[in-house]
């Protein structure tokens, strides 16, 4: 233990905290600053926001409160944590909301101004959890950060208002100074972000170092924390969210290419993010068209691909159900086209800020016909630039429609990415039609890919449409067996493409005699419990499918090769059922469907159970 | 032109836009006149073939791309206006043409109607108006009117229908015209207007379903009839009509009225002058809204023709002054921009 200031200095391995407040509180803005500096200062770490789904749900409510989890830490990890060691609570319903996951012994830091009696009786609260027993068995610090916000702007000349919005900036202050981070990457944000408003910038910059010193003057804090950079493989590095990954793997695919990208899409949540950053790449070739509806939204990527254009729609599971008979379009037409869908929490609306992964069925039978197309799911925020790229490359060179699973807490995590060199990015390329000689539009190359032709190309000119088309020659045609063929054709084609993908690699105890299996965002979750399970001394071996349609050669063997086989996933059993189905194996089920990513504690207890409790060891 | 497109010298014949494919609409459809024309006026329009697309939707008309020799999409039921746009925006050196109908473009794809005409896309729109739904064999469409006796509606449709032009006006449309199918010359010209125009040009043919709704525009089309009430519009000129020109339109504090220019109280001086270019489209309303007032002609010939900035023009000046500004991206700074650390 070092001492500094007169506060003792304590090491830790890893932290996860918690900010809390209303929606209108600025908390996934203090989460994010604090996400990035600390991935600046070399953390590795892993975030989760979790926010309403209303904009500004009326102060003070319950329901209103927005979250933003971070844990952050010196070794390499993959979750967000279960439980948080610190809970910053900007009021009462947020303390209230929060207070049953924070960790035994947990500290709290609250804002002690907002604990009045309105607030009080709006969170449920007939006490002040403050001043009765509430809160024993935790560290509690309050803090009035309302009212040292306004003691700090006193003479800004700004409004009651504007000075209370800035009470988060307070918090984060204090928050550097606690676990030891600079003020300076967030200084330099203010500015760049309130430039042109400087009023704004200078009382935000006041805020945040006034929360700063408050926890060196204070006599509230005894001790910082500092958490060592983590040992991460050299690089460039950047945090990054799953969206922006996923926007920048789209526009890296079209670069590789050389070929220009168009985006069709329809606002929705929590995937409207890929079309705010591709939006802002128009310097990269990117157009974006912003629809008037979901269908318009892939129709017009539709027909931008028909055009030459390597062309993307972007949505959650709603927006899918709508671009259904779109998809069957581009089946038909024999079309690249890549349909991202962020995972969202359904039926219908659902929860259209949380995650789930209920849309696995829906992504590989969910249109009439047999409409084959491939389906690929990206695992953790930076895999999705992995597997944008991917998904465009088959997409192209197989003429299919690919639609790239991610999810809303992958989509809205944030953790450091490695950047990878120019020269390690895949490599594909795209060739259109020209060459007049026998062409016919459904002939077809060595992958089974009908020629890609751009209107503008003289002596090429034909015509497609959703109508069954003869192979070769593309023209209706409603004879059965043809029919009959071209299904086949379609579905022989897509399959074929498990010849292309990398196999179901299987890592852990390979010769353990229970695999957990998984796919999408819960790579973290499953990743962690398995490593820890491991460390204890069970022996547990692990594999993640990111091909859903068709799946790695390899994935029945690897299936039968395990006495038992545990599938976790946020929702029913979607992948276990698919795999009993193909392959006839017994496959146990792991299911929570709580809107959030699956908690490493509850697996690891399934586990263990699954092996015979100790005795598994 | 001011057109992205190119139009270089190309010397074609009708015939050359014909596709190998056997039309297959039933004997007597007005669609048939419909093509002929396209395909005669298309060697004017000075278009290289392979710059030009097809698209449509479902429906009879839909049919359309398959039989010209051009670049074609026949797509699903509603949606031909939103392929064409992306189409036309990831393409803008393209002729976009769209071929749909009452059906697919005032029912399924009334939305994306409106959303084109409201962005002003640089598309030709030809909406085959039969007032039926022909492939699904007989029911009432949104352009039926009202009292329709239908395979779904055997006591009447009670419906009101769409009025095509106003509701393409109300959407904003910059050129908003009708014309009739068997009418050949006046849809060559009528054709010829909506290419030469810059933005959405919305085209309202009034086709025959021999089939199914027979004779819907015969008052137009007989010799004896028609004259009396079918009113041809032309740009600059005061808005007559009548076997012997002598009917006239008159817009004053009462409205709107028909007016006999052989009542020495009227004069030609008192009939309503047609503006195609007028920016207000109150004159454009009037006349859409004279297609189900019995007492009043219907109008054909181009309602409104006005200029404004296109949409797909739009994006690509965006684009490139973004890229003017920026340089153009590269994977580098794709990558590696932003706040990156060493480890
Ligand atoms: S059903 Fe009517 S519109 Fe359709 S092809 Fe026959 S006549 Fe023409």
């Amino acid at each position: 233990m070092a001492n500094e200031n007169g506060k003792d200095l304590q090491s830790l391995e890893e932290v996860t905290v918690r900010f809390a407040g209303d929606s209108g509180d600025g908390m996934q803005l203090t989460g994010t600053q604090f996400s990035n500096t600390t991935a600046l200062v070399g953390n590795d770490l892993s975030t989760l926001p979790d926010y309403p789904a209303e904009i500004r749900a009326p102060a003070g409510t319950l329901y209103g409160v927005s979250g933003f989890q971070l844990h952050f830490s010196s070794n390499d990890i993959h979750t967000p944590g279960d439980n948080p060691d610190v809970l910053v609570a900007m009021n009462p319903a947020a303390l209230k909301i929060n207070l049953k996951d924070v960790k035994p012994h947990g500290t709290i830091i609250v804002n002690k101004d907002a604990f009045e009696p309105k607030a009080l009786a709006q969170a449920g609260f007939a006490v002040n959890p403050l001043e009765d027993d509430t809160l024993s068995g935790f560290k509690v610090h309050q803090v009035p950060i309302t009212s040292l916000t306004q003691n700090s702007l006193e003479d800004s000349g700004l409004t009651t208002k504007e000075i209370t919005r800035s009470k988060n900036f307070f918090a984060l202050g204090l928050m550097y100074w606690l676990y030891n981070r600079p003020i300076e990457p967030t200084l330099k944000w203010i500015n760049e972000k309130f430039g042109k408003l400087p009023a704004i910038a200078d009382a935000n910059t006041k805020v945040l170092k006034a929360g700063y010193y408050f926890g060196d003057q204070t006599e509230i804090f005894s001790t910082r924390y500092a958490v060592k950079k983590a040992e991460l493989p050299e690089g460039t590095y950047k945090s990054i969210s799953g969206n922006e990954a996923t926007a920048i793997g789209l526009v890296a695919a079209a670069k590789i290419a050389n070929v220009p990208l168009f985006l069709g899409s329809y606002p929705i949540t929590p995937a409207s993010d890929i079309l705010h950053y591709l939006s802002g790449y128009k310097n990269y070739n990117v157009t974006t068209l912003q629809a008037e509806d979901e269908i318009a939204g892939i129709a017009s990527a539709i027909g931008a691909s028909f055009g030459g254009s390597l062309a993307i729609t972007t949505t959650s599971g709603p927006g899918v159900a709508l671009k259904t008979e779109a998809i069957g379009l581009a089946v038909m037409t024999e079309l690249p086209l890549v349909i991202v869908n962020v995972q969202r929490g359904g039926p219908s609306t659902g929860l259209p800020t949380k995650t789930e992964q209920a849309d696995l069925l829906q992504a590989i039978y969910g249109r009439n016909g047999e409409a084959p197309i491939a389906v690929i799911a990206a695992s953790t925020p930076t895999d999705c630039f992995d597997m944008a790229i991917e998904a465009c490359r088959i997409a192209v060179k197989y003429m299919t429609p690919v639609m790239l699973l991610t999810d809303g807490y992958i989509a809205n995590g944030a953790e450091p990415w490695r950047i990878p060199k120019i020269e390690e990015l895949p490599k594909f390329e795209v060739k259109y039609r020209t060459d007049t000689a026998n062409f016919q539009p459904y002939g077809r190359d060595e992958n089974n890919a009908r020629p890609w032709v751009r209107p503008g190309t003289p002596g090429l000119e034909h015509r497609i449409g959703g109508l069954e088309k003869a192979n070769l020659t593309g023209n209706v045609n409603y004879e059965p067996d043809n029919h009959d063929m071209m299904c086949r054709l379609r579905e022989e084609k897509v399959l074929n493409i498990a010849n292309d993908i990398p196999s179901l690699d299987v890592v852990g105890d390979v010769d353990a005699d229970l695999l957990v299996l998984g796919w999408g965002g819960t790579y973290g979750t499953i990743t962690e419990s398995v490593n820890k399970l491991r460390k204890k001394g069970y022996k547990v071996a692990q594999a993640h499918l990111k091909y859903l349609y068709p799946m790695p050669k390899n994935t029945e063997e690897v299936l039968k090769k395990y006495k038992k086989v545990l599938i976790p996933e946020i929702n029913l059993g979607q992948l276990a059922k698919i795999l009993k189905s193909e392959f006839l194996v017994p496959v146990e089920s792991f299911n929570k469907m709580r809107g959030l990513p699956l908690r490493s504690d509850e697996l690891q207890e399934c586990i263990i159970e699954m092996l015979g409790g100790d005795n598994g060891k | 032109m001011e057109n992205n497109i190119d139009v270089e010298e190309v010397k074609y014949k009708a015939k050359d836009f014909a596709s190998d494919q056997d039309v297959r609409w039933c004997p007597g459809c007005g669609d048939y006149s419909v093509l002929a024309q396209v395909q005669r006026v298309f060697p004017e329009i000075g278009v290289k073939k392979e710059d030009i697309a097809w698209i449509s939707g479902i429906g009879c008309s839909s049919r359309f791309p398959y039989y010209m020799s051009t670049y074609g999409f026949h797509s699903i039921h509603g949606r031909a206006l939103a392929i064409a746009t992306g189409l036309k925006t990831a393409r803008p050196d393209l002729s976009v043409w769209v071929a749909t109908g009452d059906g697919d473009n005032m029912s399924i794809g009334g939305n994306h109607f409106i959303h084109t005409c409201r962005k002003n896309v640089d598309l030709n729109v030809l909406m085959f108006n039969n007032q039926i739904y022909g492939l699904t064999k007989g029911q009432y469409s949104p352009t039926s009117e009202e009292g329709k006796v239908t395979k779904s509606s055997p006591y009447g449709s009670v419906d009101h229908p769409f009025n095509p032009p106003s509701l393409a006006l109300g959407a904003e449309a910059t050129f908003v015209a009708r014309a009739i199918d068997t009418n050949a010359k006046h849809l060559q010209e009528v054709l010829k207007k909506a290419m030469q125009h810059k933005g959405t040009s919305f085209v309202e043919i009034y086709q025959n379903c021999n089939i199914f709704n027979d004779g819907a525009f015969d008052e137009l089309k007989d010799k004896e009839t028609k004259l009396d009430h079918l009113l041809t519009l032309e740009d600059g000129q005061p808005m007559i009509f009548g076997k012997n020109s002598d009917k006239g339109i008159k817009f004053d504090c009462d409205g709107i009225s028909v007016i006999d220019l052989n009542d020495k109280n009227n004069s030609i001086e008192d009939v309503m002058i047609h503006r195609e270019t007028d920016i207000n489209p109150m004159r454009a309303f009037i006349l859409a809204n004279m297609t189900y007032d019995h007492s009043m002609p219907t109008p054909v010939g181009v309602f409104r023709r006005v200029q404004k900035s296109t949409y797909d023009e739009s994006v690509k000046v965006q684009l490139e002054k973004v890229t003017a500004k920026k340089g153009v991206g590269t994977l580098q700074n794709l990558l590696y921009s932003g706040n990156t650390w060493e480890v």
